[in-house]
């Protein structure tokens, strides 16, 4: 994984495939999209938090589900019944 | 099992720094817009200030801070506030969770009113992770207190 983390362009590579608005097979990079409009869209300067609430907004909702799945599954493992208390 | 007694001095010092925590995750949320951070990491950090407490001066003092059946309901509300962000965006004639049509009063451009949606759902994304994380930690306790 070292070996192939030295092949990996810089961050900041203008020429990289990432890093193109225009994608190798011709169609727009969607992140190019997130960088230039989060702010016009949404006001809001964090770019993540425009992608996480925003643009991805189902699967943050989908996110906050499951740790309501996790804390119901929790007291369902976890609270014991009353008939076992005796 | 050692006999346990409680320390003024550990509770002393959860109760000193419980309130700093608490309102460094009002912060995390609330500056999400600005700075690192969010729902999440804010929630974290809320039950963390939660949790300090009810480990340093055990069941009856954490009781005080948020009471065990209040965790719950809250964590339910923190979800209803995200789906019903985007159920009535659906209401409003857009899609789910579509903020830039919802109309909040004294908002013309779409673009203010999508920064109110986002707020909205962190803060709803706060609430139900702290009431879950405070939920689990409760539970265990009392699995433990039943043998």
């Amino acid at each position: 994984m070292v070996y192939a983390a030295t092949d990996l362009p810089n961050r900041a590579d203008n020429n990289s495939a990432m890093h193109a608005e225009i994608s190798p097979n011709g169609g727009p990079v969607i992140g190019n999209y997130f960088i230039q409009n989060a702010y016009k869209d949404a006001k809001t300067p964090n770019i993540v938090t425009v992608i996480l609430g925003d643009y991805r907004g189902i699967d943050t909702f989908g996110e906050q589900l499951v740790i309501f799945t996790a804390g119901l599954v929790g007291i369902l493992v976890l609270r014991k019944s009353k008939k076992l208390k005796k | 099992m050692n006999k346990r007694f409680q320390s003024p001095i550990v509770l002393l010092g959860a109760r000193f720094l419980s309130p700093y925590i608490f309102m460094f995750g009002l912060y995390v949320i609330f500056h999400g817009h600005y700075s690192p951070g969010g729902g999440f990491q804010g929630g974290a950090l809320l039950a963390a200030a939660i949790l300090l407490v009810r480990v340093a001066g055990g069941e009856k003092i954490g009781q005080l801070q948020l009471i065990e059946k209040l965790t719950t309901p809250i964590g339910v509300i923190g979800v209803i506030i995200y789906f019903g962000t985007g159920l009535s965006a659906i209401l409003a004639g857009g899609n789910f969770l579509d903020y830039g049509v919802l109309p909040f009063p004294g908002v013309v451009e779409p673009a203010w009113s999508r920064y109110i949606g986002l707020l909205i759902i962190e803060v709803g994304i706060g609430a139900a992770v702290m009431a879950i994380l405070v939920m689990i930690y409760d539970n265990m306790i009392k699995g433990e207190d039943y043998d």
